[in-house]
């Protein structure tokens, strides 16, 4: 049971955005994607998801090359999770979480008893069953990007890819959303995340994907990735890495605070 | 708030069809010639019951070939422009949009003009104002899709650039129409009217209707998901480019026979949606019903007035404008859900 990335290249016209990436990832898993903005963190993505075709390589579910799925038969084994945006239209949170459901439906038809038991039972297993009748442009950051986890969740596939899911958050609310998404792995959901945050990606991923020039530059364990070498390379600035608390933190910070120290 | 809509949608779409009901009966009575309400009902009656006839011929004929037609027009132009706009606000992810945001009404304009210049009379103005329509958004999608950039942006902007030289041709022709009864007969098409309805009418604008606004009302809950864009409606299951083509072609069918019969009406398609959206929320699946009643009976109503606040017909075109745009402004200024 596990999603693999074999050798995946694209590029757009003449210019290689991805080159020859290969990872795996298994169901329990948190893996994080790190990489300097515009590196093809989300064409990657794309590229998982069925969005875009790969000009070289593939992506396998369970074996199975995601291109000779359905976009119906993707939906249930791969979700997205967006970034919480401002849609267009003010819909319910329980609408939002319904519309996760679509995939299992008749052309014709809308969400029956069913689904909306299957809608509500995910929210409660977030905690955010009481938000169902708000809407969802009147909840906070966090909340929405709880919804949105949710509405993935609706859609019953096990891998789930986020992108950059605490960013836009405040402080508290990215610990919240980060905790309820580790609980997931242990749940057995495949959680593939892109952030800008080091540390974060230390403390919470089972490995770590180091993305650098469209091409892999570390890829494994976080011990083994979030190090000085690696982090100064990926964003070209000087970083010290200094581990806490029996190197179960590692917090990541500009290298001339060793100068002034010394 | 969201609440009380969540429950109550249902009761809200049976109120609405009793009150169109009721509309529909009450507009048959009305007018110059007094048919009372009683006397509709005998010759409806007349071939199911055999009902005796107390009425006199004036009155059946009027209302059989005059009343009913036009009364069913302008309940279904209204439903179906009204459906146009909510469809296309959805697929556009644009509450801005109008039926005829990719040219349809400035094309039926443009074939119903030419019609007009080469004296063809009226069935063969609506055959021409429907197919230039049809000509036209097709040139729109056709065009559009090959933009550079997002498409949905692309197809707007092309559907503007169309129309715009579209309604040239319109302008040339009015230049060139004879002024004593060409250049009139074209004015007052453009003003939108739903005067002079034949049975001949709704019977050619029935059909495409249908087609139409059937796929609407099945596909309206997956309309909820191209609401999010394309990328986000695939990683949900859905082929989004296959239905937005759906979608498109059928509010542009809806909306070509209806401005092909009915003139340029405008901001119903722009008004009602969003009324509706008041009303029961944004989910299409109860968005849709209602709109489709709402713009009926909207409609109906406006042509009610149109036909009897004075003894010389006012175009319907004029008074949706002087109704809409206020009302609008009203909706959008009142407290409570944004837009």
């Amino acid at each position: 049971m596990s999603m693999i990335v074999e050798n995946l290249s694209f590029s757009y016209g003449t210019a290689d955005v991805l080159k020859s990436v290969s990872f795996r990832a298994e169901y329990g898993e948190f893996l994080s994607v790190l990489g300097p903005n515009g590196v093809g963190k989300s064409t990657l993505f794309r590229c998982m998801l069925g969005i875009l075709m790969p000009s070289q390589g593939h992506t396998l579910i369970d074996d199975r090359d995601i291109s000779e799925m359905t976009a119906a038969e993707l939906s249930k084994n791969i979700a997205y999770i967006p970034q919480s945006h401002n849609p267009v239209f003010n819909y319910s949170v329980l609408d939002i979480v319904l519309m996760g459901t679509t995939a299992q439906l008749g052309k014709f038809s809308s969400p029956g008893k069913e689904q909306r038991r299957q809608a509500i039972e995910v929210l409660e297993c977030l905690n955010i069953a009481d938000l169902q009748n708000r809407g969802y442009r009147s909840i906070s950051g966090g909340e929405r990007q709880l919804v949105l986890i949710a509405r993935a969740m609706a859609q019953q596939a096990k891998i789930l890819i986020m992108d950059e899911p605490s960013s836009s958050l405040d402080f508290g609310n990215r610990i919240r959303v980060m905790d309820t998404i580790k609980g997931l792995t242990e749940q057995g959901y495949c959680v593939i995340q892109s952030t800008h945050d080091p540390d974060q990606a230390y403390q919470y991923s089972d490995k770590i994907l180091a993305m650098y020039g469209g091409a892999v530059l570390a890829w494994g364990k976080p011990e083994e990735t979030v190090c000085d070498t690696v982090i100064s390379k990926l964003y070209g600035v000087d970083v010290e890495v200094c581990s806490l608390r029996n190197d179960r933190i590692r917090v990541c910070i500009p290298a001339k605070n060793k100068i002034i120290k010394e | 708030m969201l609440q009380r809509k969540k429950h109550s949608y249902r009761v809200i779409l049976a109120i609405l069809s009793v009150l169109l009901l009721a509309a529909v009966a009450c507009s048959a009575a009305l007018g110059r010639y007094p048919i009372s309400l009683r006397e509709i009902f005998g010759i409806l009656g007349e071939k199911l019951f055999g009902t005796e006839p107390f009425w006199t011929a004036t009155q059946k004929s009027l209302l059989l070939q005059h009343r009913l037609p036009r009364i069913l027009l302008a309940c279904l132009v209204g439903c179906c422009l009204s459906a146009a706009g909510a469809s296309y606000q959805g697929v556009f992810q644009n509450p801005m949009a109008a039926p005829d945001i990719l040219g349809a009404s400035s094309g039926a304009a443009l074939g119903a003009a030419l019609a007009i210049l080469l004296g063809l009379g009226s069935t063969l103005t609506v055959v021409f104002a429907f197919a230039a329509s049809l000509l036209t958004v097709f040139v729109v999608i056709f065009v559009g899709n090959r933009v550079k950039g997002k498409r949905v942006v692309g197809l707007i902007l092309t559907g503007i650039m169309v129309s715009s030289l579209v309604s040239s041709g319109t302008s040339f022709i009015k230049l060139i129409a004879d002024p004593q009864d060409q250049l009139p007969a074209i004015t007052y098409w453009l003003m939108g009217s739903l005067n002079g309805t034949q049975p001949e009418d709704v019977k050619f604008a029935v059909i495409p209707m249908l087609i139409g606004l059937i796929p609407l009302l099945l596909l309206r809950w997956r309309l909820n998901i191209l609401t999010f864009g394309d990328e986000e409606a695939k990683t949900m299951g859905i082929n989004a480019k296959r239905l937005r083509t759906v979608v498109i072609i059928c509010s542009t069918l809806v909306t070509a026979a209806s401005v092909s019969v009915s003139g340029m009406i405008g901001w119903i398609g722009l008004v009602i949606p969003h009324l509706a959206r008041r009303l029961v929320g944004n989910n299409y699946k109860a968005l849709m019903p209602a709109t489709m009643l709402m713009g009926a009976l909207f409609l109906l109503i406006v042509d009610d007035i149109s036909r009897t606040l004075f003894t010389t017909e006012i175009p319907i075109g004029i008074l949706t404008s002087l109704i809409g745009a206020p009302f609008f402004i009203y909706l959008i200024s009142r407290d409570g859900e944004q837009l």
